[in-house]
């Protein structure tokens, strides 16, 4: 199988899908024309990630890892979700394919962009450089075929 | 249940072609090089076979050339023409955009080596004329190498009067008909072809095995050197067991093949009729000029992939051309050579079809593509932007 079976029953029963609309924060990451956007929502009380949200286009695995991403930050302190790894996401989904690592890089850039955005909303001070600028297709050449 | 529409990536190899096969196994299972009566008994089935294959495209014996497969049959193809070509100081040749790998990826590696390569377009219905043929002739042009019907969208090139053309310029023509043999009418001598690959396990034949029609006069050039067989043009022992089964299997296919087209043409139309209901949806390529059994159709503001995944879970066996099932990042080469942009590219199925599908099976396909394509979309942040208006609707 491409995939292991934690990453199936996440893509097939995903946790966590749907909007937000009264989201504290919320980020965007990815590119339609590289084949995946993730987009998560969080809801955030008294600096604890109560509740979180995802809309993913994308393949499989970018199903799978937004889906596990939001589980596990959620209840967790906004700094130790900041803390999240791509690894971590790897490692709980029983592993990804080598191609398919990329999709664990926007989960973890997502969950960022979500909290990036919760401190801008909120006036909280924070360092720039950990934050990517959302565009997976900047850290992913397009193979130009040779 | 498992409903197999995925035969343009391969099909189930036919009873009749695997009893071909069998003797060959153990009963006649001589090396056709030996002098002895076993490997001359073994030389006949070969002889046979290559004799059987030739009638059903219309060619001369002696112009079969036994291979591994398509790959190997168009890059031996190809390379012999940019050789013979080379001697004559022509070095350009014509393509499309849309080849097949084998062909595109030949073809850069001779441009590497200093040819040059016109790949015309193929515009949005997915065929190229054979006046753009002509006009993209130059007098140093050493081959035009055009596929016969695409595998991706299944449309079908003006094979003989592209043929035609290149008969009257004095330029081989080499056509990669790896999708269009056993399923469409080929006869090389009336559509002026000069080389054509086909492969077994496109028409229900076995794996590993196809062949390289070349026209008497062509020179070809070795790919694999080592010892005198077929006709010291391809080395390593003759495939005997899959040869008997290729010869089968077209045999077969050819037999049956108006009957077995006129009825998987009904199936693909019940499909794209049922599909094209669905909501910015696209068929890709012409619907007229194509293969009997393709199908191949875009879902706005979804991926391919997970797409094919939640069909393989309802037991349904698809293709497509996203980025995430071609191991890169771009989508397919031949929905983009179409003018799709990416985003829409990702999101394509191809659902390819045999006379062993049956119509129960179409309205299983017909019930579950809409349901996982709903699905997909309302998790889709793509498609909420499209929805909402944030973003418009490309198709």
């Amino acid at each position: 199988m491409l995939y292991s079976e934690k990453v199936m029953d996440h893509f097939k029963n995903p946790r966590n899908v749907g909007k937000m609309d009264d989201a504290d924060g919320v980020g965007e990451v990815g590119n339609a024309k590289c084949g995946d956007i993730m987009k998560i929502y969080l809801k955030i009380e008294d600096g604890i990630i109560v509740d979180a949200k995802f809309n993913t286009f994308g393949c499989g695995s970018a199903i799978a890892t937004s889906s596990m991403a939001t589980e596990m930050i959620k209840g967790k302190k906004v700094e130790e979700a900041l803390e999240l790894t791509n690894k971590a996401v790897v490692e709980a989904l029983d592993g990804l394919p080598p191609a398919k690592i990329h999709c664990s890089v926007l989960a973890e850039e997502a969950v960022k962009a979500a909290i990036k955005n919760y401190y801008d909303k909120n006036g909280i001070e924070y360092d720039k450089k950990m934050f990517c600028d959302g565009d997976c297709c900047h850290c992913h050449a397009h193979d130009d075929e040779e | 249940m498992t409903i197999y529409a995925d035969n343009a990536a391969t099909t189930k190899t036919s009873k009749k072609a695997i009893e071909a096969m069998l003797p060959y196994f153990d009963k006649i299972y001589g090396n056709p090089s030996s002098l002895h009566t076993v490997g001359q008994e073994a030389k006949e089935a070969l002889t046979e076979a290559r004799e059987r294959i030739a009638k059903c495209l219309g060619a001369e014996t002696n112009e079969i050339y036994f291979t591994s497969g398509g790959s190997e049959a168009d890059n031996q193809a190809i390379v012999s023409a940019a050789v013979n070509g080379a001697k004559k100081d022509k070095k350009h040749i014509i393509s499309t955009k849309f080849e097949h790998h084998a062909v595109l990826h030949t073809l850069k590696k001779l441009q590497k080596q200093g040819y040059e390569v016109t790949y015309l377009d193929v515009h949005e219905n997915g065929i190229v004329t054979a006046n753009e043929v002509k006009a993209a002739i130059k007098p140093e042009t050493c081959l035009v190498t055009i596929m016969y019907a695409n595998n991706e969208i299944g449309t079908i090139q003006p094979i003989a009067e592209i043929g035609k053309v290149c008969r009257e310029a004095g330029v081989p023509f080499h056509t990669d008909a790896v999708q269009a043999v056993g399923h469409l009418h080929i006869d090389v001598k009336e559509q002026n072809i000069d080389m054509l690959s086909l492969s077994a396990h496109k028409f229900h034949g076995p794996k590993g095995v196809g062949a390289l029609y070349v026209k008497k006069g062509i020179i070809l050039s070795n790919i694999i050197e080592g010892g005198a067989q077929e006709r010291g043009k391809r080395a390593g022992t003759e495939n005997i067991p899959e040869i008997m089964g290729m010869a089968a299997a077209l045999e077969d296919a050819i037999a049956d093949l108006d009957k077995n087209s006129a009825y998987v043409k009904g199936l693909r139309d019940k499909l794209i009729e049922g599909l094209s209901k669905i909501p910015h949806a696209k068929i890709n390529g012409d619907l007229e000029k194509r293969l009997p059994g393709n199908v191949n159709i875009c879902f706005e503001g979804i991926e391919g992939e997970s797409l094919l995944l939640l069909l393989d879970a309802h037991g349904i066996c698809a293709s497509s051309g996203s980025a995430c099932t071609s191991g890169s990042l771009d989508p397919s080469h031949v929905l983009l050579s179409l003018g799709l942009p990416h985003e829409v590219a990702h999101g394509s199925l191809r659902l390819s079809l045999c006379e062993e599908n049956t119509e129960e099976e179409i309205d299983v396909i017909l019930e579950k593509v809409p349901e996982v394509v709903n699905y997909l979309r309302n998790m889709s942040p793509v498609w909420e932007d499209l929805e909402s208006g944030k973003k418009a609707h490309i198709i």
